[in-house]
């Protein structure tokens, strides 16, 4: 058997293995050691299918060599390998930086659980990325999401308000992925297909209203989902309550494949011919992904705990990604495709801080932030380094983020839409710049505890921020690719190219 | 002798690693500051070389590297750039000998940290001098904003955060907001980013003309550092930084850097013609005329010295924005010597209002009375500065009043003249008030001993004396400038 | 009206359906009580099964397990008894496309699913049957390429293909039959009297939709057992759906152990008795907070 051609299963199959035997090792370092250990492996599968895919174009993968459509296919193209390299990676970065985040965050005794239900919540998120089939697109979609639930719930030990916001999660969660499975077994019932790429064929020239329905359904549940502005009302507290290393995985990771999952539909499955496309791009997506950018900005503005501030400001990213989708045209693709992949490694450099504020401090409200360059310099920067990606300044992620959406926007004429996005970031500056004062320019409180924040959280952490600063020099592999996966999905949903 | 485009690119980095210097020389001091003045020295040879080969007639670049698809981080030094970049870097250079007497003499605690941020904050603003496209001017124009944010708010009081944040929202905002859309704007339209000769834009004509109005206000508003009215108001509120920084502010980097880049736009995106042709200019124009009247007005009614400065900069350096607007070969050439003088002029005032302050804590106009007996030749320089500034042949500052008058004359902008009059009629009435008022009139605790002399620290004193001089030797040497600047205003 | 009701009153299923999603998404919504809601979330994940159960059953149709009659001897010749299942799954499979073509009752598949039944027996017949099977046959592709277009048939042979690959020369015949066939179509397209009337039959329970009457229905099934003997519900649906109650079944496994955390940390699982408590702690934090601030 020649390995190389299995590649393409390894990120689903490599953690999900092995999260029986993480479940089953004893508490402490073990399972973490693990869990760690798989997540590079499957980092490096990545990058391997990452190179497989833009060396040789799109690959395809019968799983069990059932030949697709009729068996499940893995087809990898440059967009979701690029989803993947970003899961993977933030993965790979995150669970070394769990280890001692975690110890103080969730009870020891659950160790063990808590990376096992962090693998499969990996395994989920990938297996959504890499497969062509719908179906099970919702069977992934579940298993991340069910862990995600057990994962927040954690949090409980620090506050039993984790609790209640995971219950509110698994609700909305549940109602998403059932829409979602609505609009499969709708678009199954008229196409007889549940392969994506088989499903585009079919779909490409009937136009009745099951389809309009399941496209509607689909919309609907991948929106509760990537918490679409108004249903995002599950994030906040999830990310809230959830231990910092989990927010910074599903900051970084879970909208970010259901934005892709989003896109594979838009234009991978239902193209331009489909009329309801456009009148969704131009009723749901530009709007909703506007109203998101201001409203949910402006509620952070007004947070007096730094994790929630920063996930509204999510919801508010994710209206970003949707404007720029929203436009329809390469140049917009791109653009959402570049700042999925900028958004994550800013708001998991950003998560990332705030576990070590939360380490030393105890607490992630605005006050323990107060004269916090005096005595966490270190993380400090970091935070501040990221929150000016966030805004979007010169040199670092976001500005290439806000520039290609910028470009799109003016691009398709919507020159009032580009100032509303910069109107929006703004609104950032005035948030981040609210933590950073209290950082730079407060004393800390008298009776602050002291320590040493360690080595094993502040590498990750500044790895992801020097990631920050890279990918905001050199775009060759965001833009680069995300523009060259955008001009392959529009090609194939038949639009401009 | 190395190539003027690796020269370009080493007084970018130059800066950088004497920061890295500094902060390495942390423990001592007397090392520290050699290390800032020899990075200054250097950087002056760097910025002469660079200018030298401009004037030659090259236009030397250097390519950094990529970052978005036909973007480029990139430098070409035009006469406009070059001229900015020799003043930026010699005013830096006297700048740091004076901070230098400053710090110390007042004691100053973080100068490890403030001399940081003055070595990224010079890099910045050469950055942004020899920006060879709107992209790379962009970078360095938001780097210029950051690392001088810790400048202003040096003091980290309740004053400094408030200055810090009005200084820090609205720079940050008119650029994100304004200025960043403005560029991908042109971007969208002429599919480059790039200063051409002649203007970027001027081959889109036709897409540009709805528009033009639009895309010159976001940008002349998007430079908020070109602090034309209504914002200005950061300028007003760093005052609260140590007064190098004000001098930093005011005369070398940053509001410099804003009109530079106003200018620059004008000249290399717009192009003169085409600012002409469709009249976008006009209501600029006519905001920059009511930025000088107004804030020369609210400066003769500011007591303390250095709000009275910081409007008078908001008034002359609207000059400049004027003369771009003005959109004749005059008025560009007046809004470019007007960079150059208005530099060695504020640059004096600014450094003998700190040279008071250092020696007699006094920063009222109000208190200054038969200071001029205490200090003779801070004040001859304060007057010669000032007399400058009000535009008084042999010096410096009369030259750009002129060629903006021309200009105005040109295009029959009679009403434009009138402005320049009453406002350097209104110069006078704030700024030479001061030194009088020092040598003649009584001080009110005068007690019978005879004053004795009491000059600021000598590394001070040395630095106003030379801006001083150069505001004297611009008037002999303006022919050349002249002659080095003709190319922009083809 | 009448026809109204008839179309109504037919898909009952859909209304079942519909009702039930309702009243689970308005348990979930109204309900403060937490069990209560995850009674709801099944309730609405219920109705979604019986959706998928619903549009793979066909009338008349048994249980997709082979009843081992000659088809299951021509299998096991060719391909022996691992493969030969994989095979079916791959027929049941391949038929999806045609069967659920028309969206609304899947009643009227039948012969349809019949049909395409016919293809792949076809294969894997002895070259004498296949003379006697050939209108059959060929109706049956017309009546597919009408609803699905060439692509899809094609790919339907290709997958068929590797399968029989033994039949190598059936497999061609079969190939050069589909051409003929489509040939044969595309004139259809437009006046569609021309071709013989079995394929009349099958196309219109296609077009008709909302008009059909049960006798319709019968009359194509007559047809239908006409030419074969045994049909086959769609397993894909039911596959799926187990998966899917597992999915189900796990959610409701989460949530109530978070109910029973909750109820553990709270001592409470009504809503509005969590939020009260909750702002109680928010309180009194919150005035911890601001005095710690103020410092």
């Amino acid at each position: 058997m020649n390995l190389m051609e299995q590649v393409p299963v390894l990120p689903v199959v490599i953690p999900m293995l092995a999260a029986p035997f993480v479940m089953i090792a004893p508490n402490g370092r073990a399972p973490w050691a693990m869990a760690t250990v798989v997540a590079w492996a499957t980092f490096i599968a990545c990058i391997f299918l990452l190179q497989m895919v833009s060396q040789q174009g799109v690959i395809s993968y019968a799983l069990g060599d059932w030949a697709p459509p009729i068996g499940i296919e893995y087809r990898i193209d440059l967009a979701n390998a690029l989803v993947l390299l970003l899961v993977s990676g933030m993965a790979a970065v995150v669970f070394p930086f769990a280890y001692k985040s975690m110890q103080s965050e969730i009870d020891p005794k659950q160790s063990s659980f808590f990376y096992a239900a962090f693998l499969i919540c990996l395994t989920g998120l990938l297996g959504v990325t890499i497969t062509g089939d719908a179906f099970n697109i919702f069977v992934f979609l579940e298993i991340s999401s069910l862990s995600t639930y057990a994962l927040v719930a954690m949090g409980a030990r620090r506050d039993r308000r984790a609790l209640t916001a995971a219950f509110n999660y698994l609700v909305m969660g549940t109602i998403g992925a059932t829409f979602f499975v609505i609009g499969i077994g709708l678009l199954y019932q008229t196409t007889g297909t549940l392969n994506l790429a088989d499903l585009a064929d079919r779909i490409s020239d009937q136009d009745n209203r099951m389809i309009d329905a399941g496209f509607a359904f689909i919309l609907v549940g991948i929106g509760l989902k990537l918490a679409m502005f108004p249903m995002h009302l599950w994030l906040p507290n999830a990310y809230t309550y959830a231990p910092t290393a989990v927010t910074a995985f599903l900051a970084a990771t879970a909208t970010k494949v259901a934005v892709y999952v989003i896109i594979r539909f838009f234009y991978s499955v239902f193209g331009f011919n489909f009329e309801f496309l456009g009148a969704a791009f131009t009723w749901v997506l530009l709007p909703l992904g506007l109203a998101g950018m201001f409203i949910a900005s402006l509620v952070a503005l007004f947070q007096e705990d730094v994790k929630r501030m920063l996930a509204y400001s999510s919801v508010a990213q994710i209206g970003y990604m949707l404007v720029g989708l929203s436009f329809g045209t390469v140049e917009g693709v791109s653009a959402t495709l570049v700042h999925v992949f900028n958004h994550a490694l800013m708001k998991g450099a950003l998560f990332m801080a705030i576990g070590c504020v939360v380490l030393r401090m105890g607490s992630a409200s605005i006050a323990s932030f107060s004269g916090l360059a005096k005595t966490m310099p270190v993380t400090t920067w970091a935070f501040i380094i990221s929150g000016l990606s966030l805004i979007g300044v010169p040199l670092t992620v976001g500005f290439v983020s806000k520039w290609y959406l910028l470009e799109a926007a003016f691009d398709v004429g919507q020159v009032f839409v580009g100032f509303l996005i910069v109107a929006s970031s703004l609104i950032a500056l005035g948030y981040v710049g609210r933590i950073a004062e209290l950082m730079l320019l407060r004393e800390p409180p008298e009776n602050a505890p002291s320590g040493t924040t360690p080595w094993s959280m502040l590498i990750p952490m500044w790895v992801l921020v020097a990631a920050n600063v890279y990918f905001g020099l050199s775009t060759t592999l965001t833009g680069g690719v995300a523009e060259r996966a955008a001009a392959a999905l529009m090609s194939a949903a038949g639009g401009a190219p | 002798m190395i190539s003027a485009g690796l020269a370009i690119a080493l007084s970018v980095a130059l800066p950088l690693v004497g920061c890295l210097a500094i902060w390495l020389l942390d423990k001592h001091p007397n090392l520290r500051e050699a290390a800032t003045l020899t990075t200054g020295w250097v950087l002056l040879i760097l910025a002469i070389t660079v200018f030298a080969v401009v004037n030659s007639g090259a236009r030397p670049g250097y390519q950094v590297f990529e970052i978005i698809d036909g973007l480029t981080l990139e430098f070409r030094a035009e006469p406009l750039g070059a001229m900015f970049g020799v003043i930026a870097a010699g005013l830096w250079l006297v700048n740091s000998v004076y901070s230098i007497g400053y710090m110390r003499g007042h004691g100053e605690s973080h100068q490890t940290r403030f001399y940081m941020c003055f070595a990224i904050a010079i890099s910045a603003a050469m950055g942004v001098a020899y920006a060879a496209n709107l992209f790379t001017l962009f970078i360095f124009y938001e780097v210029l904003t950051l690392s001088t944010f810790p400048l202003v708010t040096h003091y980290g009081d309740e004053k400094a955060r408030n200055g810090g944040r009005i200084y820090l929202g609205i720079l940050m905002a008119t650029s994100i907001g304004l200025l960043l859309p403005a560029i991908v704007w042109t971007y969208a339209i002429a599919g480059s980013a790039d200063f051409v000769e002649g203007g970027l834009l001027a081959p889109h004509f036709l897409a540009v003309e709805p528009i033009a109005g639009i895309l010159l206000a976001l940008y002349a508003f998007g430079v908020g550092k070109a602090a034309l009215m209504p914002v200005h108001p950061w300028l007003p509120n760093a005052m609260v930084a140590p007064t190098p920084v004000s001098a930093f502010l005011h005369a070398v980097a940053v509001v410099k850097a804003g009109v530079f880049s106003v200018l620059k736009i004008a000249v290399y995106v717009f192009g003169v013609d085409l600012i002409a042709d469709t009249g976008a200019g006009e209501p600029i124009m006519w905001i920059a005329g009511g930025s000088i009247l107004l804030a020369s007005a609210i400066a003769m009614n500011q007591d303390n010295l250095k709000a009275r400065l910081a409007y008078s900069t908001v008034s002359q350096l609207s000059y400049v924005t004027l003369g771009a607007m003005l959109a004749t070969s005059m008025g560009v050439m007046g809004g470019a010597t007007q960079i150059a003088a208005h530099a060695v002029g504020k640059m004096t005032l600014f450094m003998c209002a700190g040279a008071i302050y250092v020696a007699h804590h006094k920063s009222l106009v109000s208190e200054l009375d038969g200071m001029g007996r205490v200090m003779p030749v801070t004040f001859v320089c304060f007057l010669i500065g000032a007399l400058s500034i009000i535009g008084l042949p042999p010096l410096g500052g009369s030259w750009p009043k002129f060629f903006l008058m021309a200009g105005a004359a040109d295009i029959g902008q009679l009403a434009i003249i009138g402005v320049l009059m009453v406002s350097s009629i209104l110069n006078i009435v704030y700024l030479l008030p001061i030194p009088l008022r020092a040598f003649y009139a009584k001080p009110k605790d005068a007690s019978a001993e005879p004053v004795k002399i009491s000059e600021a620290p000598a590394l001070c004193l040395g630095a106003f004396c030379v801006t001083t001089l150069a505001c004297l030797v611009l008037f002999f040497m303006m022919s050349d400038l002249v002659a080095f600047l003709e190319p922009i205003t083809k | 009206m009448d026809d109204f009701f008839t179309f109504a009153l037919e898909r009952y299923n859909y209304w079942i359906v519909i009702i039930l999603m309702m009243t689970g998404l308005y348990i979930v919504i109204s309900r403060g009580n937490l069990v209560k809601k995850i009674v709801g979330l099944n309730l609405f994940q219920t109705s979604v099964f019986i959706f998928y159960i619903t549009i793979g059953k066909m009338v008349g149709a048994t249980a997709p397990i082979y009843i081992g009659d000659e088809l299951y001897k021509a299998h096991g010749d060719d391909h022996g008894d691992g493969h030969g299942k994989g095979h079916d799954k791959d027929h049941g499979d391949a038929h999806n496309g045609a069967a659920y073509d028309d969206s609304h009752a899947s009643d009227h598949d039948s012969a349809h699913e019949e049909g395409l039944h016919a293809a792949p027996q076809a294969n894997d017949r002895e070259a004498n049957d296949l003379g006697s099977d050939a209108l059959d046959h060929g109706d049956s592709l017309h009546g597919k390429i009408d609803n699905l277009g060439a692509n899809d048939l094609k790919a339907a042979i290709a997958e068929a293909g590797p399968a029989d690959g033994a039949d190598a020369d059936s497999l061609h015949d079969l190939s050069d039959r589909v051409d003929a066939g489509k040939i044969a179509n595309d004139p259809l397209v437009k006046p569609p009297s021309e071709d013989a009337p079995a394929l009349d039959i099958a196309e219109a329970p296609l077009h008709e939709g909302a008009g059909n009457t049960l006798e319709d229905f019968q009359g194509v099934a007559d047809a239908s057992h006409g030419a074969m003997e045994i049909m086959y519900a769609n397993p894909l649906p039911h596959v799926l759906i187990l998966t899917a109650i597992v999915v189900g079944v796990a959610t409701t496994a989460v949530g109530l152990a978070l109910a029973v955390r909750i109820r553990e940390a709270y001592g409470a699982i009504e809503e509005d008795e969590l939020e009260a408590l909750d702002a109680v702690a928010e309180f009194g934090e919150g005035g911890a907070e601001a005095a710690g601030a103020a410092q």
